[in-house]
């Protein structure tokens, strides 16, 4: 994964093919199969359970599939130094900020372990990485002292340090107001525009995915229901679809079900 | 409990792969340096000055009922530096820092810390493990010296003060200096090398393989000072022999 100097091509395709995985009895992934575009922003949406964050840890090499096959611009993950040449980067859920470490140090951390530059010029890539996130001046902070979405923003700034071809969120807006959520969003989107990157968004919040998607994959129980364009998804006869995008709080008739 | 072995070799076998690659890691190995020796050099001078007293009260009466106890400061000074101080300090040092070792990567294990540092590139056994094996390797042994010297001071002041006993200071060390040679306090360095190498591995293996979330973190420090420990006692015996041999 990605020690290469940075190119000036952005955005790479990813295509998933067959993938299968088994935790003890339980399967995670039933032969999962997608195409993701240079460029695009792709949501995987589905319930909880449903196997999304597995198959984002299969893409970035965090899980090893029991069967089939995950390409990155139509090399396989598995050949040797595809997964050096391929920039890419993770936000995690939980932001997975080492708490050791300040919050520069966090956002320098690639640049400086892998000693891409010097620690000069990594103060002024961490200072244009957090004010482009909005958290300007934020260096020395440590990740304690910041609140979810300034947590996850900060993953952010982490991610792009990178310079990432392929960015894989996930759930970017769970845990936060709805104004941090927005906030996200609206980074997911402009660094779309500004790098071209390729962005994976798993999530179960509607609102980001109607919000930010070129297309979107339903998943449930390890298999991808449906992928199509954000309109087509609303537009899908699929009862259990159908089920996932209009669930509303109902006192008089409460849900049994999803 | 064969695949923890067969882990744990490998951990070692990888960290002793990465070793070249110290010096990279230098500010890391000083901070865990600094984090071993200021955690717990007053607490090993404690504990030393107490274990050589205790010998010296535990030997000094019946040695004096004997008219031997010219012999005291050779016993105390081959018991301190080749058994008790590499071990007991081993023990310290599991309990002491063993134990944070394992909760720091049980707990970035936990919270994804560990999957972040993959996903950049960068090996957790290089940026973690490393680090805190080469400290540990240099903190324990150094830690035993000064355990031994206090030791043999705390062994000293019993038989000076205590009146069962009530030998000189010149004749306890000059009986010491007769008998303890310096292949002697060689052979516990040599040990407390080997249990520093196995509290650093059984640690960082533990916290590597942490499940669940604060509970199981709780469970991987219990587990991994517990066997630390009872590696430590069954190698202390392995090695005792072994060394036998070479004296």
């Amino acid at each position: 994964m990605n020690t290469a100097a940075p190119a000036t091509q952005n955005g790479v395709s990813v295509s998933v093919r067959g993938l299968w995985k088994r935790f003890a009895d339980q399967p995670a992934l039933q032969g999962v199969d997608l195409e993701v575009n240079r460029g695009e922003i792709f949501v995987i949406m589905g319930p909880s359970g449903s196997g999304k964050s597995v198959l984002l840890r299969h893409l970035i090499g965090l899980e090893q599939p029991d069967a089939g096959q995950i390409l990155i611009d139509g090399q396989s993950i598995q050949s040797p130094g595809v997964m050096d040449r391929v920039r890419m980067a993770m936000v995690f859920q939980s932001g997975a900020l080492l708490n050791s470490l300040s919050v520069g140090e966090n956002v320098g951390l690639y640049l400086a372990e892998h000693h891409l530059k010097t620690p000069a010029e990594i103060a002024r890539v961490v200072a244009e990485k957090l004010e482009l996130v909005g958290l300007k001046g934020l260096e020395e902070r440590s990740p304690a002292e910041l609140s979810g979405g300034m947590k996850k923003r900060v993953a952010i700034a982490r991610a792009l340090v990178i310079e990432p071809q392929l960015i894989l969120y996930d759930e970017p807006t769970s845990e936060l107001d709805p104004l941090s959520a927005v906030t996200v969003a609206e980074e997911i989107m402009k660094l779309k525009r500004r790098i071209q990157v390729t962005s994976l968004v798993v999530t179960h919040d509607r609102d980001l995915a109607f919000g930010v998607a070129d297309r979107i994959a339903m998943i449930r129980d390890g298999k991808i229901l449906f992928v199509g364009t954000p309109e087509a998804v609303q537009h899908h006869s699929d009862p259990l679809i159908q089920k996932f995008i209009t669930a509303e709080f109902n006192q008089t008739n409460p849900r049994n079900d999803l | 409990m064969f695949q923890n072995i067969g882990e744990m070799l490998v951990l070692l076998w990888r960290t002793l792969q990465a070793l070249p690659q110290t010096w990279r890691q230098r500010r890391k190995v000083s901070e865990q340096l600094f984090e071993i020796g200021n955690a717990s050099l007053l607490m090993a001078c404690i504990l030393s000055l107490f274990i050589g007293g205790v010998i010296a009260l535990q030997t000094g009466p019946v040695l004096v009922q004997r008219g031997i106890s010219s012999f005291l400061g050779g016993i105390i000074g081959l018991s301190m530096c080749k058994e008790l101080g590499p071990v007991m300090m081993a023990v310290l040092i599991a309990g002491r820092i063993g134990s944070a070792m394992t909760a720091e990567i049980g707990s970035m294990q936990v919270y994804q810390e560990i999957d972040a540092l993959r996903t950049m590139n960068i090996n957790p056994i290089r940026y973690l493990v490393l680090p805190r094996l080469v400290a540990i390797s240099l903190a324990l042994p150094t830690l035993v010296v000064f355990s031994v010297l206090v030791g043999w001071i705390g062994g000293a002041l019993v038989c000076v003060y205590n009146r069962q006993i009530g030998i000189s200071f010149e004749a306890y060390f000059s009986n010491l200096q007769n008998v303890v040679e310096f292949k002697d306090v060689f052979n516990g360095l040599i040990k407390s090398l080997v249990f520093a190498v196995i509290i650093g591995v059984v640690c960082c293996h533990q916290g590597l393989v942490t499940l669940g979330g604060p509970r199981g973190i709780g469970r991987s420090v219990t587990k991994a000072v517990v066997n630390s420990i009872v590696l430590i006692l069954i190698l202390d015996y392995l090695l005792t022999r072994v060394l036998l041999y070479w004296d």
